[in-house]
């Protein structure tokens, strides 16, 4: 059985939906699915910068919504604040400060202040925040992940593959590296 | 490895009828397979309560359960720990289907499904869907150390429709 063993493969494509960091036609994709406060996501976001230094223009980067919220009660409220500042075209902005605070989440002082910071409007994103007005999209996200095989957070696709080993530096190099190899 | 297991008693396939069980769901409480003859049952084995991940197996499919939900499928999740250690674990991760304790005679239930780890004395993680008539219609078997997911489990569910 083991040897039969296939990872799973991402359901929905990479598309114009997605937010991604890095050339379109990059040969390297890199899919996180992730909960802004799983603390496990919280170790692999400073991996994933150096994962993505280390391959420059040759890997994009999309970042999922994969909220565990019986387990993560401001999982939600912090994939909500992403997404809106996405629709003022500051996403990878807001998805570092969460990362960067993960331990104030919901403050909504700490945040609005930031916001301001980075020239966002705050007072939209709390009306935003407060109508819940991009569940849908998180909703989608969450169950293209779920049909993927998406397994806990974070869960990484390399080029459409589940990566199934740990979520650290070297062995997610190893795995780029040969995702590259393999697609020359 | 599973291998171990599998060389004493394979993995239940599709079409083979599920043996009935009766486990200790809570300290007074049992619940049997065949409770459930008329919807479809998510059998889900696993190692051990308490795996050191904030989102594990079991946890991912209380968030999912609401899909689950759409086939009418009743999840059960079973390993060797103790009703004390599933009550626990169950609150601490908030699960919001049945944990049952394959505790005594330990693993015996997991055995019949194929699915005993006898090296390390736990249950494999395994994965069954039975039909509303009680027979096997998919199982799979995961490799050590790699946590399944929903993906098959909701294929599976889809294909019974």
């Amino acid at each position: 059985m083991a040897r039969s063993y296939e990872p799973p493969h991402l359901t929905l494509p990479v598309g114009e939906r997605d937010h991604s960091d890095g050339p379109a036609d990059a040969p390297l994709v890199l899919v996180q699915y992730g909960d802004y406060q799983c603390p496990y996501c919280g170790a692999a976001y400073p991996i994933v910068k150096r994962v993505q230094k280390e391959f420059g223009h040759r890997l994009r980067f999309v970042f999922r919504n994969f909220p565990i919220t019986n387990a993560h009660p401001m999982a939600e409220w912090a994939a909500e604040t992403a997404e809106a500042a996405a629709a003022q075209g500051k996403f990878w902005e807001m998805h570092d400060l969460l990362y960067e605070n993960q331990r104030s989440l919901g403050d909504e002082a700490l945040f609005a202040r930031e916001e301001t910071r980075l020239k966002l409007d705050a007072a939209r994103i709390a009306r935003e925040v407060a109508a819940r007005a991009y569940a849908a999209r998180i909703e989608e996200d969450f169950a293209s992940g779920v049909r993927s095989g998406v397994n806990g957070t974070p869960t990484f696709f390399i080029n459409g593959v589940r990566y199934d080993g740990y979520p650290d530096f070297a062995p997610m190099v190893a795995a780029l590296r040969a995702a590259e190899k393999g697609s020359k | 490895m599973a291998k171990t297991a599998t060389a004493k008693s394979p993995l239940l396939g599709p079409g083979v009828h599920a043996p009935n069980f009766t486990l200790k769901s809570t300290p007074d409480q049992t619940v049997s397979l065949r409770e459930f003859a008329g919807k479809p049952v998510v059998l889900a084995f696993y190692p051990a309560d308490w795996s050191p991940v904030c989102s594990d197996q079991m946890g991912l499919y209380a968030q999912v359960m609401p899909e689950f939900k759409k086939f009418e499928a009743e999840v059960l999740g079973i390993s060797v720990d103790g009703i004390w250690s599933h009550l626990a674990f169950s609150k601490d991760r908030k699960l919001n289907f049945p944990l049952l304790a394959d505790f005594e005679p330990k693993g015996e239930v997991s055995r019949q499904y194929g699915a005993f780890d006898v090296r390390a004395g736990e249950s494999a993680r395994a994965l069954f869907v039975i039909d509303k008539k009680g027979v096997i219609r998919w199982s799979y078997l995961s490799p050590e150390g790699v946590n399944p997911g929903a993906d098959g489990i909701l294929a599976a569910l889809e294909a019974l429709e």
